[in-house]
This record gives C-alpha cells, sequence and structure tokens, in this order.
C-alpha cells in the first residue's frame, strides 16, 4: 500500500515536473516553431500557425542580410574570454577569502555583491566615455574586460562557496608534505573543486553570452555580438516576428547545445554542498 | 622610353593610392524596417558609383534611440551617419551635435524635398537630416465592411462618423473589431496617438508659459471619446496594442478601421501577407471641425554627428541615399508601390507612383499636418504628436503610462490627467521651464 502510494506521488511529481518544464520551455518551442513560418502566417492564431507551411525562408533572409558568423565568434570570444579572464581573477580571490579569511572578508563579499545591484545604465556614461579615451569602443577586448566585471562577483562568490566545502585539512596535509602555494592551488585544491569550477565556468559563459546592455551600447559594427544580431530583426513598425525567430534561434541555439550536453556538471556543480 | 615607362607607373600608383585614400568605409546606424533593409540591399550601387563602402548597425527603434543618443553626446564618433526622427533632430542641431546639411549639391536638388519635412528636419532654417522617407496618419479601412453597414467613408471624416461607422462595423460574434488604436504605453506608441487625437480636440501640452494642460476640458474630453469608442468598438485589451498588434489584427480582418501611420499602406495592400489586401481603402485622419486633424508627422532622416572624420563620404552617402535617382531606382527593381514615400515633392508628380492606391492620401495627410503649428490653441513648441524638447520623451512615456492605466480600467480618467498634471508640471520645474 504504502507502495502504491510512494508510485502515485512519483507519477504525480513526474506530470507536475514535465508541466512546469514545458511552460519554462514553450517560448523558446514556439520561437523555433515561428521560425519555419512564413510571415504571413507567424501572426495567425496558434492551431493555424501549426497547420500551415513549413519554410526555411526566414534562415535564407537572415543569413543573407546579415553576417551570422561575425556575430557568433564576437560572442564566442567575448563569453569565452571573460568566463576565462574572470576565473584567472576569481580563483586566487576566492581561495584567499576561503582559506585565509580577515576579519573583512565577509564586507568584501557583500560589497562585491552589491555592485550587482547597482542599475547598469547608472555607469554607462562613465564606461563608454572611458571606452572612447582608451579607443576600446566596438572592440572584442573592450567587452571581455566589462562582462569580466560585470560577472567577477558572482565568479569569485560561486568559487568562495565551492572552496568553502574543501576541508583546510587536506590543504594543511599538502602543506605539511612541502607543497607551496602554487602546488596548493594547482594540484590539491583546483582537482577538488572541478565540479565547481566547471558550473562557474558554464555559468559565466552563458551569462556573457546573452548580455545585452552592454554588448549593444558598447559595439557598432565590428563587435557586435549575436545580441545585436537579434537586436536588428526586432521592429516596433512592421512584423518580422518569423525573421526575429530565426535569428533568435540561431543565436539561441550554440548556448542551448552547450547547455544540453553539459548539464549534468552544471546540475551537480549548483548543487556541490548543497546536500550534506 | 624608360623615362615614359617610369612615369606611367608613377601616375598610376599615385591615381590608385589617390583612390583607396579617398574611398572611406562609414559606418551606418539605422532603424530595422522595410524601407532602410531594402537600402541596405542596394548599397551596392553606392558603392559602384563612389567606391566608398558601407557598415550597417541595424537596431530596434528603441535600442537604436538609445545607442545614438549616448555616442553623440559623447562624441564617441562610433557612426558617420544616424537615422534619426523629427524629434531629436531640432534638439540636436540646436546642440550643435550635427553637421550642417546646407551644402548639398545641386543636383541634388534640395527644394524638391516637401516643406513640412524640410520644416521638422531643421533648426533656425538649417537643415540638419535628409529626410529617407516620410510618414502621416491616416485612416485604413475595410470597403467591404463599411459597405456592408450601410455607410459611406468620406475623404475627411469627423470622429463621430468614425465613432459611429466603428459601432455598426462590429461584430463581436465573428471577431471583428469596428476599430483597432494604439493604446501601449509609450511616447512613441499610444503617447503619440493620444497626443495626435487630442489636437483634434482643442487640446495641447502646454501653454505659451510652459505649463502643463492636462487640467483643461479638451484633454478631458479626448480620452472620454477615445475610452467611450474603445469600449464599445475596440479589440480585448487595447491597452496594450502598438502598431504592430494592430497591423496583425488588420492583416486578420478583425479590424474595421484602423488609424496608424500611413507606412501601414503597403503592408495592409500585400497580398502576401494580408487577407484583406483587395478591399482596403483609405480616409484622412479625422477631426471635430475646430481647424486641427488627428494625424501626426514623422520622418526617418539621415544625419552626420558632429566630428566625424569621413563628413565627405558621410554626405555623399545622403546625396545617394535620399535622391530622386535612388527613388528610381528601387523603383526599377521592387516596383514603385516600395518606394521611400513622404519625403520628396517630384515623387507625387510622377504618374507612376500616383497610381499606387495609398500615394495620394498618403501626401494629403502629410500636407495637412503642420508641425509649426499643430494645436488650435497656441504652444509653444514644435512637433505634432511631441513637443520638441529634450524632457519630451520621459514626460510622455509616464504620462502615456497613466492613460494605459485608464484603457485597461485601472483607474479612472480624472485621476489619470491628476497625475499627468502634476507629474508634467514637476519636470518642467525641474528643467527649468516654469
Amino acid at each position: 500500500m504504502a507502495r502504491a502510494i510512494t508510485t502515485q506521488r512519483k507519477t504525480i511529481n513526474t506530470l507536475f515536473a514535465w508541466a512546469v518544464g514545458l511552460i519554462i520551455f514553450f517560448p523558446i518551442l514556439w520561437i523555433f516553431v515561428l521560425s519555419f513560418k512564413s510571415e504571413g502566417d507567424a501572426i495567425k492564431a496558434p492551431f493555424e500557425v501549426l497547420t500551415s507551411a513549413w519554410t526555411l525562408e526566414s534562415y535564407a533572409t537572415v543569413q543573407d542580410r546579415s553576417d551570422y558568423f561575425k556575430h557568433f565568434w564576437n560572442s564566442v570570444t567575448i563569453a569565452v574570454g571573460s568566463t576565462l579572464l574572470g576565473i584567472l581573477v576569481a580563483v586566487p580571490a576566492a581561495w584567499s577569502m576561503a582559506f585565509v579569511p580577515s576579519k573583512r572578508t565577509r564586507g568584501i563579499l557583500m560589497w562585491m555583491l552589491s555592485t550587482k545591484m547597482l542599475p547598469a545604465v547608472g555607469v554607462l556614461y562613465p564606461i563608454y566615455i572611458g571606452f572612447i579615451k582608451l579607443g576600446l569602443l566596438d572592440t572584442r577586448i573592450g567587452l571581455v574586460i566589462v562582462l569580466m566585471l560585470i560577472n567577477l562577483p558572482i565568479i569569485v562568490w560561486m568559487l568562495y562557496t565551492y572552496f568553502k566545502e574543501i576541508p583546510g585539512e587536506i590543504l594543511e596535509a599538502a602543506r605539511m608534505d612541502g607543497a607551496g602555494l602554487r602546488e596548493e592551488v594547482l594540484y590539491v585544491l583546483t582537482p577538488m573543486a572541478v565540479p565547481g569550477i566547471a558550473s562557474t565556468l558554464l555559468l559565466n559563459v552563458i551569462l556573457a553570452w546573452n548580455e545585452a546592455f552592454w554588448t549593444l551600447n558598447l559595439t557598432a559594427a565590428k563587435a557586435a555580438p549575436l545580441t545585436a544580431f537579434i537586436a536588428s530583426y526586432s521592429s516596433p513598425e512592421g512584423l518580422f516576428y518569423a525573421k526575429l525567430s530565426a535569428a533568435s534561434t540561431m543565436a539561441i541555439a550554440p548556448i542551448l547545445i552547450l547547455g544540453w550536453f553539459s548539464q549534468k556538471q552544471l546540475v551537480s556543480g549548483l548543487t556541490f554542498g548543497a546536500v550534506k | 622610353m624608360k623615362l615614359r615607362s617610369v612615369l606611367r607607373t608613377a601616375t598610376a600608383v599615385s591615381l590608385i593610392a589617390g583612390s583607396a585614400a579617398y574611398a572611406e568605409n562609414i559606418v551606418i546606424a539605422t532603424v530595422n524596417n522595410g524601407d532602410m533593409i531594402r537600402m541596405q540591399g542596394l548599397t551596392d550601387d553606392f558603392t559602384s558609383k563612389t567606391g566608398h563602402t558601407v557598415e550597417w548597425v541595424t537596431l530596434e527603434e528603441n535600442v537604436l534611440r538609445q545607442r545614438v543618443t549616448t555616442d553623440i553626446t559623447t562624441k564617441g564618433g562610433a557612426f558617420d551617419i544616424m537615422t534619426i526622427g523629427m524629434y531629436e533632430t531640432p534638439i540636436w542641431g540646436a546642440n550643435g551635435w550635427l553637421v550642417p546639411l546646407d551644402d548639398l549639391s545641386e543636383e541634388y536638388n534640395v527644394d524638391d524635398i516637401l516643406p513640412a519635412m524640410a520644416g521638422g528636419l531643421s533648426h533656425d532654417g538649417t537643415l540638419y537630416a535628409a529626410p529617407f522617407y516620410g510618414e502621416s496618419s491616416m485612416i485604413m479601412y475595410r470597403t467591404d465592411l463599411m459597405e456592408k453597414a450601410g455607410l459611406e467613408m468620406p475623404e475627411a471624416p469627423t470622429w463621430s462618423f468614425v465613432r459611429e461607422a466603428a459601432a455598426a462595423m462590429t461584430d463581436r460574434d465573428n471577431d471583428i473589431n469596428g476599430i483597432c488604436l494604439r493604446g501601449k504605453a509609450g511616447w512613441g506608441e499610444g503617447g503619440a496617438f493620444i497626443t495626435a487625437m487630442s489636437n483634434s480636440f482643442g487640446a495641447r501640452w502646454f501653454d505659451m508659459d510652459w505649463n502643463a494642460q492636462f487640467d483643461t476640458q479638451p484633454w478631458k474630453d479626448t480620452l472620454e471619446f477615445y475610452v467611450g469608442m474603445m469600449n464599445e468598438s475596440g479589440p480585448a485589451g487595447y491597452a496594450t496594442n502598438g502598431f504592430n498588434e494592430n497591423l496583425s489584427l488588420f492583416q486578420q480582418g478583425k479590424c474595421g478601421m484602423w488609424i496608424d501611420a500611413t507606412v501601414a499602406a503597403s503592408f495592409v495592400t500585400n497580398p502576401n501577407d494580408s487577407t484583406v489586401a483587395d478591399s482596403v481603402g483609405f480616409a484622412l485622419a479625422p477631426d471635430t471641425g475646430l481647424g486641427k486633424r488627428s494625424n501626426w508627422l514623422w520622418a526617418w532622416a539621415l544625419a552626420i554627428p558632429a566630428g566625424t572624420q569621413k563628413e565627405g563620404a558621410a554626405k555623399e552617402f545622403i546625396e545617394w541615399a535620399t535622391s530622386t535617382d535612388y527613388i528610381e531606382l528601387v523603383a526599377s527593381k521592387e516596383g514603385w508601390a516600395n518606394v521611400p514615400p513622404g519625403a520628396r515633392t517630384s515623387l507625387y508628380e510622377n504618374p507612376n507612383y500616383m497610381e499606387v492606391p495609398f500615394a495620394k492620401m498618403t501626401l494629403d495627410s502629410i500636407l495637412s499636418a503642420d508641425p509649426n503649428n499643430s494645436t488650435v490653441e497656441e504652444s509653444p513648441y514644435v512637433g505634432v504628436q511631441f513637443a520638441a524638447i529634450p524632457e519630451f520623451a520621459g514626460i510622455a512615456t509616464e504620462v502615456s503610462q497613466e492613460f494605459s492605466a485608464v484603457y485597461a480600467g485601472q483607474q479612472s480618467i480624472d485621476e489619470a490627467l491628476a497625475k499627468a498634471q502634476a507629474l508634467t508640471n514637476d519636470a518642467m520645474e525641474a528643467a527649468g521651464y516654469r
């Protein structure tokens, strides 16, 4: 009897999880569907949309009109570059906060997090002017630096949380065996924190890939990533839903595929240390 | 012989070097709409004629506005040409942020630009942006439904006729709304429509001392009429409908009338996208007999930010893109219905273009809007559906949010007008106008 109730509850839970998952996924699914419709069909009622003819017309137009690969490589460079640079800065920072904390560590962590609460538009002009002076406007290196800086608090916080889960005794033992700081971080700490670092990497690549405020405001023709590619198909005066959907599908496909293949690492990293 | 060949080579090298130095690469920021995309597709013609190459940055209208504003106010120099509208041009021209277009070539024939457009894109008589296309607003209506209702649309209808016709055309059982209008918050969305409509009811944003006028009867009349008519004959959820939502409804045959931008005429009469393409008629935007109609005036224009290093090439591009030759180029490739409308007088003297069903009504609508004299009572600002002052966009967005809350049934007309009055006066005081 108890077994039957468990099975029933399991079924309900599964159905509920699927329903929630589908609701969350539905907008992406609908974008995908609309991308294969003509502009005329894309604005019809949902049932008519599904039964209308399927076409690759929008993809052909988008490909013809825009240089997808240029935007794609800009996105890859900016997302990967800013994440790697962020990790490089954040690992030592998180290590020192986790294993050699001072009385100000907590305050510094909170201050770092508080910078995420600042509306980005509030610092647009100082950063824009800084970029002009430094010749960084519309350059990939400029965006790598900015995205690294805006995501740094998250990277540090995530790594700090993971590092805190690693027993300090293991590091002490390594030190007793003669390991220096470099060996300790590289050969003891890093291998133990690989799931955490991997999930931090993945999450930050996703955040940097999807970042739309700075990537739109600090680029023009040369360094514009896929966010600008999507923005070029949005219009308040004219129905371009099918083309916009095709552009969106092309822009989110790489990151969706990355997320799909790395979901195990992502979930294990995000739940690392959550259950003791 | 040797000397001759050396001279020949030197001449050839200097010519190549000279032309390479002359050929520039210009960056143009523009909006995503049919006419602009068509222009991008024809850029090769410009390159083959001048040697200059073009890089496009196409953005959604609101993103573009923010992007180019940031760049021009900081002298960023990210763009050599910016696509801006009638709102920005006089303000930016007055601030010295734009290169005056007062030395365009004779062949360009600057006098051919429609006076209403040239006026709206100038400051102190100097043209600061060349209109790529211009638009007003007008009534687009279903001729079959109008006939079924037993009514005939006059060329210049009144609001009371429109309301009566909307009620007669409404057929809720068949999902047909008599009238579709913008209600979406935003100064360029529902805000633009209700401001243009209010002009015809005798309302204005400010008196001559820059005091807000939302506590006057004409504003109350405007909102009461709009809300009453939309509740009787408008689509459900009209408070969140903008241009695209109404275009979609009209193309699917769910609107009897739609009052909106004249550029929409080519969309609703395109049989590939519109199910009612063969039964669309056009009329001037309505009035109330006070001498002002409810149509707006807008132009997307090309301007050169001051400080660009490529002013010469940028001017050449502007002359190419806004010339009569360009119009003919588009006509030869895509037909007269697809040429950029509303910018040049000569277009409306062209018999080929006048055969396009909406050409005459577009011109009549543009000509009936006067940005320098848009209100029944005297007002201190330039602009039909906006006041060309830097503070307007922010204020009007907030005011339109209050109005949209009325359309959604979240507050009364009196409450919205009182809030609009207070917030407008506060903002004008803070900006030093009062």
